[in-house]
């Protein structure tokens, strides 16, 4: 009797198809990437049951955490050319030089909060190095020369002569923030008239009504 | 790599020695591995949820403009307080008793509600909505605030404001323990 011979198949398995829609699938990551920005402050925002987008562009965040204890505020704005301008105006009204070489670190750098004085030390580190460094957060008080208020209005300005549009605020607090620093950071809003803004909360489920 | 001999092998005997011919099908498996790989990186560092943001605004202090007289009745004063707490009164300060109460639905979104049908009945048709005037405290939290301005939404109140704390609702709020 004849052995019945099994048939070897090929092991072989098409990948073509597997390997298109893989590239597929990168291009669109590729292409929608944004990458996270890394928050110092860890805050966690409040839940809302609003469904208003945050703009992506023409933004100027004020973040509130909680750093060791204390009430730390931090600041980011988008676009690096109104980072650049902004960083130039508050280098003049300071007195503090900045030079070419910082600037353009810091028209990289997307959030921070180191005072005016300890800002150039802070551009000097190396990326890497800046994680370590204790950001002591941007002093804001109620007087008319905070370092806040000028960082919030010489970026306003910035984005005015650069883009002639008016800079949307975002405010991002830590649900666990007592309410005077929240209450400081409004008043230094309206005192530039700047009396609509943004709260950035998660979203929570609608409620059933 | 991964192909296994098919060809059986060892049957040119006699026939013709004939140049083998190389595969066309070119192996994808390294080729695939690194796309996911690069996948797997851009989905983890992107950010897929966008932001939410709810909008606040604030009155212009700086032009005085003319004011209407409104019937006391008709505003509601809310106190933030400490450890999630608020209270609530109608009217004038002092002049009636303020309710302990806390944030959600059996809590301030019923008395807004509750509050709210009652100034629209006893009130004449165009002026008869609530007017609502939030006064956190110092010792309330930014959540607070947030959870409070949201109840606003969700109750469709029209008229609401944050106003500064007197130094009397404080005292209120320290009677009641939530200072």
């Amino acid at each position: 009797m004849p052995r019945v011979k099994v048939a070897r198949k090929s092991t072989f398995i098409d990948m073509t198809a597997m390997c298109d829609v893989a590239f597929l699938l990168l291009t669109f990551f590729i292409l929608t990437a944004k990458p996270k920005v890394d928050d110092p402050t860890k805050a966690e925002v409040p839940f809302s049951s609003k469904e208003k987008l945050v703009p992506e562009d023409n933004l100027a965040i004020i973040t509130v955490g909680n750093i060791n204890g204390k009430s730390t505020i931090f600041y980011s704005v988008t676009g690096s050319d109104v980072r650049a301008e902004a960083l130039k105006a508050m280098g003049a009204k300071y007195n503090v030089p900045f030079t070419a070489d910082e600037i353009k670190k810091f028209s990289l750098l997307e959030v921070f909060g180191v005072p005016m004085n300890q800002l150039k030390q802070y551009l000097d580190l190396r990326p890497d190095e800046r994680k370590g460094f204790p950001q002591a957060g941007i002093p804001a008080d109620t007087t008319a020369s905070n370092e806040l208020g000028n960082w919030i209005y010489l970026s306003r300005q910035a984005q005015r002569g650069l883009h002639d549009k008016d800079l949307d605020i975002a405010i991002k607090g830590d649900k666990h923030q007592e309410y005077p620093i929240i209450n400081e950071i409004i008043g230094i809003l309206g005192k530039q008239k700047k009396f609509k803004f943004d709260l950035i909360t998660d979203l929570r489920a609608a409620p059933k009504k | 790599m991964a192909e296994l001999d098919t060809s059986g092998g060892g049957k040119h005997k006699g026939g013709k020695i004939r140049s083998k011919k190389a595969s066309t099908r070119v192996d994808l498996t390294a080729m695939v591995d690194l796309a996911f790989l690069l996948i797997t990186f851009f989905m983890l560092t992107t950010t897929l949820s966008k932001k939410k943001a709810m909008d606040l605004a604030m009155p212009d202090n700086s032009v005085k403009t003319s004011q209407l007289p409104v019937a006391a009745t008709r505003s509601m004063t809310i106190l933030l307080g400490s450890h999630n707490k608020l209270e609530w009164y109608m009217g004038e300060a002092g002049k009636s008793a303020p309710t302990v109460d806390n944030y959600g639905k059996n809590g301030l979104r019923k008395a807004l509600i509750d509050n709210g049908k009652q100034v629209a009945a006893t009130h004449a048709a165009p002026d008869n909505f609530m007017i609502v005037l939030i006064k956190p405290s110092d010792k309330s939290t930014y959540e607070n605030l947030v959870n409070t301005l949201d109840e606003m939404n969700i109750t469709g109140v029209q008229s609401y404001a944050i106003v500064k704390i007197l130094p009397v609702e404080v005292g209120d709020l320290q009677k009641n323990n939530i200072y």
